[in-house]
């Protein structure tokens, strides 16, 4: 008998061993820019999360949390999620999740500045709490970053093994004057992000595309 | 460095390779001898190892062949044997359920037999001889009546009497004969009930017959294999061959249904395990449970192939005493059950987890689809059901393809060892050859390549041996 139970232990022991430890799961953290006349955006934001509900997986772990004229802040998720390794339970946490994103919807007001690398930087904290294999920080902005005069955010920042996607990069009335700008504010970003580490930086404007860059 | 360095005459490379060429000519010859040597050398290493490996090869692939035919006959004498086994073990059943009915069938055949014989022989009986009285009348009939009217009443009450006597006596006569026809007619019943037990005789007869002749082919069959004949070798590799066809298309069909059961209840199982553990990088631990559910059905389906000996491949199982083996097989069939009743279980879980996944979805995309028909939800579900409970019976049959394609794969997979060991050694043996070839055109190409030395060198032998000829032509004279 007690050689039985060594038998079955020690193939349990070694079945152990064999699993792969790897983190399989994806995180994803989203930045919705809520100041000025993009938070009028903020229907595409949502529909956007309705998506990423829909294609994210059990064990997986989603938050979202909103730019505002500082960022760098907890109380800025609106909503963070990790999925039941159950599908019933995780379907039932993405309902309430959804629940969550509808209440703000409604309820979303402009903020006077646009704190970016506060998001970033809160967002790079979050992923790398979560253990997820694959880390996504979306930035659902126009990428005009605008801070007032106390809040400092002019320092490296750490992204590393991040992917950052810049999501409906809206044109601004002076990039429309001016291309290059809008052309100069996405290199100055992508620089910014390369130098932190992330290992990729995507500018996605049709949602279709975001499905491809997520199964990847 | 500059790529002309070599060039003796700058800019001109040909006559720069020329002037090398006839400056390297008298080395050339002067290294001929070793040169020979050498190629002769490499080509002997590199030559001789191919051919030895290939001789080697051959000699195995000639092992395995008269192994593999070892092995082939040596099943084919298992196969066929309890092929005649079993041929017999039908002749007895029929034997012993034909052959118990046979003390009843001859007793009632005698019987009936006796019976006809009593009839026949109450039929055969005459009909009583006419009174003696008769030769009395004969006599009486002599006597002259003449005109004696007291004799001639008496013979006319005679006449009278004689006549009543007849007529009673053809009435009785006519009355047997009657009766007679009647027992013969009573024979009919017999004589048909006789007929049908004799065509019962007959057809069990030649049942057995046929059985025998069965026997009779198999039985050459088994004395060709003993014999160890090219035709019996060849016959049972052919079959081999189809076998291993047929039951590797049966095997692919089985993935197949298997392949449906892991869709029934992979989602179920992530549901019950979690669905965050992966084995491999692709592989989660709950699809792993799944399939390890599938592979013990299929496993249980294998026992009670084996427990119902009607598959072979556990000795242990097939030499087990029947009160045992009876126990396993219920054992089996038990388990195969439980599993169906989960699977059954499984699939309507899944069902269920992809309606709330549906709905979810449809929700997230803010759409009111209009709600589905109870009956089309009904029938999926109970489909998915049925074949969740089906499948593992039907995986249960996988165990006789399986036999047939391990017991096929020896002979096939043998056949191919061969011809790949002979295909190897053939290519080393062409290999060894051509290494020995060229090294032979090598050095035909280098004594090309000095020419020129060497018709100087023909040159001077042939003087010298003018010379010498010259000069012994006058000791041979003198000789």
């Amino acid at each position: 008998m007690i050689k039985r139970l060594l038998l079955a232990s020690l193939l349990g022991l070694s079945a152990s061993t064999c699993t792969d430890q790897r983190s399989h799961t994806q995180a994803v953290y989203m930045l919705i820019d809520t100041s000025g006349t993009y938070a009028q955006e903020v229907g595409k934001a949502q529909r956007i999360i309705n998506y990423l509900l829909g294609t994210l997986q059990s064990g997986d772990s989603l938050a979202v949390a909103r730019v505002k004229t500082r960022s760098f802040s907890e109380k800025d998720i609106i909503a963070k999620v990790t999925f039941d390794s159950r599908p019933s339970q995780a379907n039932a946490q993405k309902r309430a999740f959804r629940d969550k994103i509808d209440a703000f919807v409604k309820s979303v007001g402009g903020s006077a500045y646009t704190d970016i690398t506060g998001g970033l930087i809160q967002g790079g904290m979050y992923l790398n709490e979560t253990g997820a294999g694959r880390k996504t920080i979306l930035i659902f902005s126009d990428m005009q970053e605008e801070l007032d005069k106390v809040t400092i955010r002019d320092f490296p920042i750490n992204l590393k093994d991040i992917r950052v996607v810049a999501l409906n990069v809206v044109k601004l009335k002076t990039d429309n004057i001016d291309p290059r700008r809008y052309m100069g504010r996405l290199e100055a970003w992508q620089k910014r992000i390369e130098k932190a580490g992330a290992s990729e930086w995507v500018l996605i404007n049709d949602i279709e595309h975001l499905d491809s860059m997520l199964r990847s | 460095m500059s790529d002309q360095f070599w060039m003796i005459w700058p800019g001109n490379a040909v006559a720069s390779a020329l002037i090398l060429f006839a400056i390297a000519m008298p080395f050339l010859y002067a290294a001929r001898r070793l040169v020979h040597d050498l190629l002769h050398s490499i080509g002997r290493m590199v030559g001789g190892p191919l051919r030895l490996g290939a001789r080697w090869l051959f000699a195995t692939a000639r092992d395995m062949k008269e192994r593999n035919s070892v092995v082939l006959l040596a099943h084919g004498r298992e196969e066929v044997g309890q092929h005649i086994e079993r041929e017999f073990e039908r002749i007895s059943a029929l034997v012993t359920r034909d052959l118990e009915g046979y003390p009843a069938l001859q007793r009632k055949l005698l019987e009936e037999i006796t019976r006809v014989e009593e009839d026949y022989k109450k039929c055969g009986e005459v009909p009583p001889p006419p009174p003696e009285w008769v030769e009395a009348v004969t006599s009486i009939s002599k006597v002259k009546s003449d005109s004696n009217e007291m004799v001639q009443r008496i013979l006319e009450e005679i006449k009278r009497s004689v006549h009543t006597i007849h007529d009673k006596a053809l009435g009785e006569y006519r009355r047997a004969y009657e009766s007679r026809h009647k027992i013969l007619n009573g024979f009919m019943p017999f004589w048909r009930s006789l007929d049908k037990t004799f065509g019962q005789v007959d057809q069990k007869l030649t049942g057995l017959q046929q059985t025998s002749s069965k026997i009779d082919a198999q039985m050459e069959k088994y004395e060709q294999i003993n014999k160890k004949t090219d035709k019996a070798e060849h016959a049972l590799t052919v079959s081999a061959f189809t076998q291993f066809a047929i039951s590797t298309m049966v095997l692919l069909i089985a993935v197949g249904g298997a392949l449906v059961n892991f869709k029934l209840i992979a989602l179920p199982f992530s549901e019950m395990v979690g669905s965050g553990d992966y084995l491999t990088s692709t592989m989660r631990m709950s699809d792993v449970a799944a399939l390890v559910i599938i592979f013990l059905e299929a496993t249980m389906g294998l026992f009670v192939m084996e427990t119902l000996r009607i598959t072979h491949l556990f000795p242990l199982i097939a030499n087990m005493n029947d009160r045992m083996r009876h126990r396993m097989l219920w054992v089996a069939v038990v388990f195969l059950f439980v599993f169906a009743g989960i699977e059954a279980a499984l699939a309507l879980m899944r069902d269920m987890l992809s309606a709330d996944r549906q709905a979810l979805v449809q929700s997230l995309a803010s759409a009111k689809a209009a709600a589905p028909d109870p009956l089309l939800r009904l029938i999926p579900t109970t489909a998915q059901m049925v074949l969740g409970f089906f499948l593992p019976f039907a995986l249960a049959f996988v165990a006789i393809p399986l036999e047939s394609f391990v017991y096929s794969l020896r002979t096939v997979g043998g056949a191919f060892l061969v011809m790949l060991i002979r295909a190897t050694a053939f290519l080393l043996r062409v290999l060894g050859n051509l290494v020995r070839q060229l090294c032979r055109v090598l050095i035909g190409v280098y004594d090309f390549t000095i020419v020129l030395p060497l018709l100087v060198e023909r040159l001077v032998k042939a003087a010298r041996s003018e010379g010498d000829s010259s000069e012994s032509r006058p000791v041979k004279r003198a000789a």
